[in-house]
């Protein structure tokens, strides 16, 4: 079976006057058709530059230096800009945080719903609406037919990011990248659209990278993880191994961080220190500074990615060096 | 919970903001007639509250229900359209400027944006010095700097960057440094607005510590205003739930998590991401939250409630102490429907 997504050996970095700087330092993951991973991590781990480099979306000064992005078999990181138009927003559809910042504000829902539809395919401009309308019902908002003639400003903040899932579904993708599409809503509302991603996901069989730092939302949409820190990925496997049983200590840091319900009001777990800056990346192990389990094997080698894929998942920590590679 | 102990009493607080506009913006044409209207937007309708010594109080709900209204009303920062506030049982909220300042001494904030809230151009030591100078006149110079250095231990910032300016610090060095200048003037109360919702996981943990441990060193009593559930059930001792405006709920912690009462606050504590499940099992709202500028007769959250009948369209319910001990303000529950 040929995989939805491969990426390999992904290697991105930002060209400033000072030398390069690496943002991305080789990630590798897969993704079957219809999986749904979660890229984890704080902000500067790079995990939306590793969302944006699938589809060859960062601009100057950063760029892709190595490694390959495989979608559906075909090497999409080498293909020219206009043959890459074909895949962006036509079988991969991004997602992003704001919705008020995605869509045009002078613009009416169903002009920018038509025009998306129209940029892709040879339809007429009655049927693209009809197009729209379906999609709005799909996801579930009222009155679809009055809310093509309305303004983003005229909807609801939930509403809005709605609407932008309904305009990625317009040329029926087969692949999602969402990058943390609820971050700017209410915890009511953030249900709302998570559930409804969930569900459109299952339902046409869509593949879904979600990047977030909310694991706990992860953890109810997703079916894989990769947890990343300083431009690598440290921790990668299925969700309910991951959240139920961390192995890097820095996953497992970030999950005793977080307030239990019921653990009353101890002090929470801390992680020392912070997220390194990516000019000064500390040689060997990029968290070595901050882990509690630091050796001396850290401080000067870069740990590989140890462990069984499948089950347990990959982990890139001396600790469990010998646990062998799959 | 008796009175004797209360630090901070809001009572019947309402907080009307006038958006009308100028004289031009203002005129309407109705049956032909010009007239003239105003717009207002309702942000605290008859809020009643009592913030006990030493306690953390948090206040949650969903953007725009009022909770920042509330935190900045009750410092004096916006003057209460109707309603009283007291600390201490004197009342604050019609006071001169002057008879003010001992006030402002006790009771500091601390506000969301570590990278707003800090001047740009002034070095930590100013930043921390000027509050110091401005409310101790009596200190001198080497007592200020004494004093700086010594909070700034407490927060964990190291004194030797006293020099150094905001930018030079990470975000969660920052909310310490701003926690530092709340800290400075030996305050009893600290209104905290979102404190941590500009941080990272890992750094959001340090800064609840630290406010954890403040409290217990200072004996501090804390207004926490949050929308982050999970956070509330780690700190709080009593948690008070608002929608649009109005105090739906107030609970201690135990009870409300584990019995929420009021429709809206089990739709508001179902919907938190859990670790570890999978899928959802939210309870469903309908509708979207009407604006403040119109807000609904009755009960507020009568156009998305499951449980509405036609009382509760006309008639605004009272917060009434129900079985657990708790407050909740909901026709359906003082009836018994469910």
């Amino acid at each position: 079976m040929t995989h939805l997504l491969e990426v390999q050996d992904l290697v991105v970095k930002f060209g400033l006057r000072s030398g390069d700087l690496t943002a991305l330092n080789g990630i590798n993951f897969t993704l079957n058709p219809g999986e749904r991973m979660g890229l984890v991590g704080e902000s500067g781990a790079g995990k939306s530059v590793a969302g944006f480099s699938i589809i060859n979306l960062i601009s100057k000064p950063g760029f892709i230096a190595s490694g390959r992005v495989l979608f559906e078999g075909e090497e999409i990181s080498a293909y020219p800009l206009e043959q890459m138009r074909g895949i962006r927003g036509n079988r991969i559809s991004m997602i992003f945080q704001d919705p008020m910042m995605t869509l045009n504000p002078v613009l009416t829902i169903g002009t920018q719903m038509v025009e998306t539809i129209q940029a892709h395919n040879q339809v007429s401009a009655a049927h693209a609406r009809e197009i729209a309308l379906e999609k709005l019902q799909k996801v579930y908002i009222s009155s679809p037919g009055k809310r093509l003639g309305q303004y983003p400003h005229e909807l609801s903040g939930g509403m809005r990011q709605r609407v932008v899932i309904a305009i990625s579904l317009l040329t029926n993708p087969s692949l999602i990248i969402a990058d943390e599409p609820t971050t700017a809503l209410d915890v009511t509302i953030q249900a709302e659209v998570m559930a409804l991603l969930l569900e459109l996901c299952k339902h046409e069989q869509m593949g879904l990278i979600l990047i977030t730092h909310d694991l706990g939302v992860v953890s109810q949409v997703t079916e894989k993880i990769a947890v990343m820190y300083a431009g690598r990925i440290v921790e990668q496997g299925p969700t309910a191994s991951i959240v139920g049983s961390p192995r890097h200590p820095y996953t497992k840091g970030l999950i005793q961080a977080l307030p239990q319900g019921g653990s009353g009001r101890g002090r929470l777990h801390q992680i020392p220190g912070m997220m390194p800056n990516l000019t000064s990346i500390p040689p060997g192990c990029a968290f070595h500074p901050r882990c509690e389990y630091a050796m001396d094997i850290c401080r000067h080698e870069t740990p590989r990615l140890f462990g069984d894929a499948d089950t347990s998942g990959l982990v890139a920590c001396h600790l469990f060096a010998n646990q062998g590679r799959s | 919970m008796t009175d004797s102990k209360s630090l901070v009493r809001i009572s019947n607080v309402v907080k009307h903001f006038d958006i009308s506009g100028g004289f031009l913006d203002r005129i309407s044409f109705s049956g032909g007639k010009p007239s003239l209207t105003t717009t207002t937007v309702k942000a605290l309708n008859d809020v009643s509250l009592n913030i006990v010594q030493g306690e953390i109080l948090s206040v949650v709900g969903e953007s725009g229900c009022g909770k920042s209204t509330l935190g900045r009303t009750v410092l004096g920062l916006y003057p209460p359209t109707s309603g009283q506030i007291a600390f201490r049982e004197q009342r604050i909220d019609n006071l001169s400027p002057k008879e003010m300042l001992p006030f402002r001494r006790k009771m500091q904030m601390v506000f969301q944006d570590p990278y707003a809230s800090l001047n740009p151009r002034m070095t930590v030591r100013q930043i921390l010095e000027e509050p110091t100078h401005f409310h101790f006149p009596e200190l001198s110079n080497s007592q200020v700097q004494d004093k700086v250095a010594e909070v700034m231990r407490q927060v964990g910032v190291d004194p030797a960057w006293a020099g150094r300016f905001p930018h030079e610090f990470s975000g969660g060095q920052r909310q310490r440094i701003s926690i530092a200048r709340a800290l400075m003037v030996d305050p009893e109360f600290i209104v905290a607005d979102e404190p941590i919702s500009a941080l990272d996981v890992s750094i959001q943990a340090q800064i609840l510590n630290l406010i954890m441990d403040c409290q217990e060193r200072f004996g501090l009593t804390y207004m926490f205003i949050t929308h982050d559930l999970s956070v509330v059930e780690h700190i709080s001792t009593r948690v008070a739930v608002m929608y649009l405006g109005t105090l739906c709920e107030l609970a201690d912690k135990k009870s409300l998590y584990g019995d929420p009462q009021h429709p809206y606050s089990r739709a508001l504590l179902s919907a938190i991401p859990k670790l570890g499940s999978k899928g959802f099992a939210h309870i469903r709202l309908k509708g979207e939250v009407p604006t403040p500028i119109h807000l609904p007769t009755g009960c507020v959250f009568h156009t998305r409630c499951p449980h509405v009948d036609e009382r509760c369209r006309r008639e605004i319910p009272k917060l009434l102490t129900r079985p657990n001990g708790c407050q909740a303000a909901c026709h359906a529950l003082e009836e018994g429907r469910i």
